[in-house]
């Protein structure tokens, strides 16, 4: 395993930062934000996103897709990361293709993979239903009747749950213990009978849903893997998505970073730089560690999702816990070291500290992911 | 099976062949092999490992055969490293020459100098200490004031040197002295001279942790030949600095190097704090354990990304300053972690009522202390960060 990119994972790491920076600058976020835009993102953008192929990028070319692997796709969400670019990358390419390629049958991998890749389609894993992400306490139930199941239940916290024509809808089939057995998962289309989707504005300026079932008939084709059993086969595709977010986030915090040391070398005082300061020079060295231990975590368990590390668990709650404790102390430090400026809407650096909370709480904060870690290691 | 497959498996042959059983344990710091005139092996396996592994020029795997190496190249010390590792093989000879003073001397050393003073160190035949640090030239090491007094074919050095780790016991000691009073970096020069030399005295430090092996040394009239400068006269500053990035890599690895010695947080949490299932049963502290062990694993990580950057000719220079703060810093952490979980069991100072394993945590916590002020404070690797890596004005 190398912690090293090779040379296509480089050209393809370049390619996503001139194409971000060229096409979905911080001023495009603004503007979705501002205008309240009913998207949450540019669908031109994702037409030329789909152009370079990467929608398809974990799907095997069997399914129409490239499967260049998560190496590659954690260059374009780091990327990303970089200009807080709003697209369905996460949820349509990074949780929902995997979770299709691990759970679905041929038939529903053959109508929806190429769909995906070709970026026609966009969904929405429906999941959460606390506040703080906890994937197996699920109210939400589908009943068995004679023609398939009857979903009831609400989600929260829904990413791109307003823009997608599917949702990946994750409900109990049985009460069991523990919590994780007796899930199931089915592929519902948003606009089915009984669907109530409410979008929710969050402060990072883009979007989620909160989303009502109820008494939602479904035929028995929607069922998503086998009936109790989705949670094995779910788990490693929300690792996968942790480690995806952390490489996003890790893009957030090395921006917010350098942006930040360029002002300490820009902005004056007392008639020096105020980066002369040793006060403030050793919090920037602070920084600068942490985003270090980040950007080997992140490397290394984006090389054991291509590998199937049987590490896998463990090195995705470390790549996100790393990713949230370094992003909380370098947008808020960002902020601080910019002073006053820092607080005005008018700069962007407040955009990475908004963008930054949102996405330590998906999937797992720091405190989920080191209590997660201390279990798989045994104490 | 390409050649560095086939040298691997050589190797692996020869290790299992040659490194006696007992020296595939883990290591107590006091079994160290440390050579010199006087070496002290703690058993015979120890010196017979010693021995073979000075004949195969595997003490110093990449040097040139011709000062006491094989000649290997990078790749195949990378393949001995891992097949020892793999195998629990202890490292047969450690030293301040070895790991300090060599990567200078093979730099900045004249041929004679290096056929002198090199096949010694790799036969570990002699033991060298660092003349660095002053009572007045800490943090600020370029303040130092010992000086060596021009004589045209010799140098007298005259002043006083502190924390020179081993003086006691070493042979040989590579030195910064003035020899320029106009100029405070450009005054220093790097010398190398013998501990026996008339007029050299040394005294040891008790810490707060007790005995040490930090002493204070003194010159007093000092004759040093002139061959034994290395560098320019004046110029032994770039010579400091870059040993100096030795010294702090080493360092930074403190707390992972002592490989099995080293008790690893959770495992005394569970001793203590665990319920049947081995879970630590208090959550705050599990909290703060799980974050520790989180932090040493991606501080790992980064170790090895590092290395496998400068392999591929891409490091970043201010790495040794990063590695030197973090690794020193955790190791702080840990000990007061390991501390909070053993309460009064590991508060005890000395006596029969306490377990020798939890007397020792006791003065490795208080040892660790001392971790981030030696070989450059925490404080003056984030300035070294923040200049060198960053770019932060002065």
């Amino acid at each position: 395993m190398s912690l090293i990119l090779n040379e296509e994972q480089t050209l393809l790491k370049h390619t996503a930062r001139e194409f971000f920076r060229a096409k979905a600058p911080i001023k495009a976020l603004r503007t979705l934000r501002d205008e309240k835009n009913v998207q949450g993102f540019e669908r031109a953008l994702w037409a030329e996103i789909t152009t370079l192929g990467w929608p398809g990028i974990l799907i095997p070319e069997a399914y129409g897709g490239v499967g260049f692997g998560y190496q590659g796709l954690g260059q374009i969400l780091e990327e990303s990361g970089r200009t807080l670019a709003a697209s369905p990358l996460i949820a349509t390419v990074l949780l929902a293709a995997p979770l299709i390629l691990a759970a679905g049958n041929e038939t529903q991998k053959q109508r929806f993979l190429p769909a995906i890749a070709s970026g026609e389609i966009l969904f929405a894993l429906a999941l959460d239903e606390r506040p703080r992400h906890a994937p197996s306490h699920i109210t939400t139930t589908a009943v068995t009747t004679t023609a398939g199941y009857v979903l009831n239940g609400r989600k929260g916290f829904v990413l791109d749950g307003h823009v997608a024509d599917y949702l990946l809808v994750v409900a109990r089939t049985a009460d069991s213990s523990p919590a994780e057995t007796g899930l199931s998962g089915f592929l519902v289309a948003t606009n089915t009978p009984g669907i109530t989707v409410e979008r929710t504005f969050l402060v990072d300026g883009r979007n989620a849903a909160n989303i009502v079932f109820e008494n939602v008939a479904l035929m028995s084709e929607a069922l998503l893997g086998p009936q109790d059993a989705l949670y094995p086969l779910l788990e490693p595709v929300l690792d996968g998505a942790r480690i995806g977010l952390a490489a996003e986030m890790l893009g957030n915090g090395l921006e917010a970073f350098e942006r930040t040391v360029a002002y300490l070398k820009l902005r004056t005082q007392f008639g020096v730089p105020i980066g002369s300061f040793q006060a403030l020079k050793h919090r920037a060295a602070l920084m600068y560690c942490e985003l270090e231990l980040t950007t080997s975590a992140v490397r290394e368990a984006l090389t054991a999702l291509d590998e199937q590390g049987a590490d896998l668990a463990a090195l995705a709650s470390l790549a996100k816990a790393k990713a949230c404790e370094m992003l909380e102390l370098v947008t808020s430090e960002a902020v601080q070291l910019h002073g006053g400026i820092g607080m005005t809407d008018a700069e962007e650096i407040g955009f990475f500290l908004k963008r930054a909370r949102v996405a330590q709480q998906l999937f797992g904060d720091a405190s989920f992911q080191r209590e997660r870690y201390a279990t798989l290691l045994g104490f | 099976m390409d050649a560095l497959s086939e040298f691997r498996a050589e190797t692996r042959a020869w290790l299992i062949e040659n490194c006696p059983a007992p020296m595939r344990t883990p290591m107590p710091e006091e079994e160290r092999v440390w050579g010199g005139r006087n070496p002290v092996f703690k058993t015979p396996a120890s010196k017979l490992w010693f021995e073979r592994m000075v004949a195969r020029g595997w003490t110093v795997p990449t040097w040139p055969k011709a000062y006491g190496g094989d000649g290997l190249s990078k790749d195949q010390a990378l393949v001995l490293g891992e097949e020892m590792a793999n195998l629990g093989c202890r490292n047969p000879l450690f030293g301040f020459g070895i790991s300090m003073l060599a990567p200078v001397l093979l730099k900045y050393g004249t041929e004679v100098q290096k056929i002198e003073h090199l096949p010694p160190i790799a036969r570990g035949e002699i033991r060298w200490c660092q003349g660095y640090s002053e009572p007045n030239a800490g943090s600020d090491l370029a303040n130092l004031q010992t000086k060596a007094e021009d004589q045209g074919d010799h140098f007298v050095v005259t002043g006083q040197k502190i924390w020179t780790s081993y003086a006691n016991l070493a042979d040989w000691i590579f030195c910064l002295v003035r020899t320029d009073t106009r100029s405070k970096q450009g005054g220093i020069s790097f010398m190398l001279f013998d501990m026996t030399s008339p007029g050299v005295s040394t005294r040891p430090i008790a810490l707060i942790s007790g005995a040490s092996a930090f002493c204070e040394t003194f010159f007093d009239q000092v004759q040093v030949p002139r061959r034994n400068l290395v560098g320019e006269l004046n110029a032994g500053w770039t010579i400091a600095k870059e040993l100096l990035q030795h010294e702090r890599g080493m360092i930074s690895q403190i707390g992972r190097t002592l490989g099995g010695t080293v008790p690893s947080v959770d495992k005394v949490a569970q001793r203590y704090l665990g319920d049947a299932a081995g879970r630590i049963t208090e959550p705050a502290l599990r909290d703060a354990i799980a974050q520790h062990v989180m932090n040493d694993r991606a501080f790992e990580l980064t170790v090895r990304r590092a290395n496998e950057e400068n392999s591929a000719g891409a490091g970043a220079g201010g790495a040794s300053s990063m590695f030197k703060y973090y690794g020193t810093e955790q190791n702080k952490r840990k000990y007061e972690l390991i501390l909070k979980c053993a309460g009064s069991q590991a508060l005890g100072w000395e006596g029969d009522e306490f377990l020798p394993e939890d007397l020792q945590i006791c003065r490795s916590w208080l040892r660790s202390k001392g971790n981030s002020i030696e070989g450059g404070t925490s404080e003056i690797q984030l300035n070294v960060i923040a200049k060198r890596v960053l770019g932060l004005p002065d």
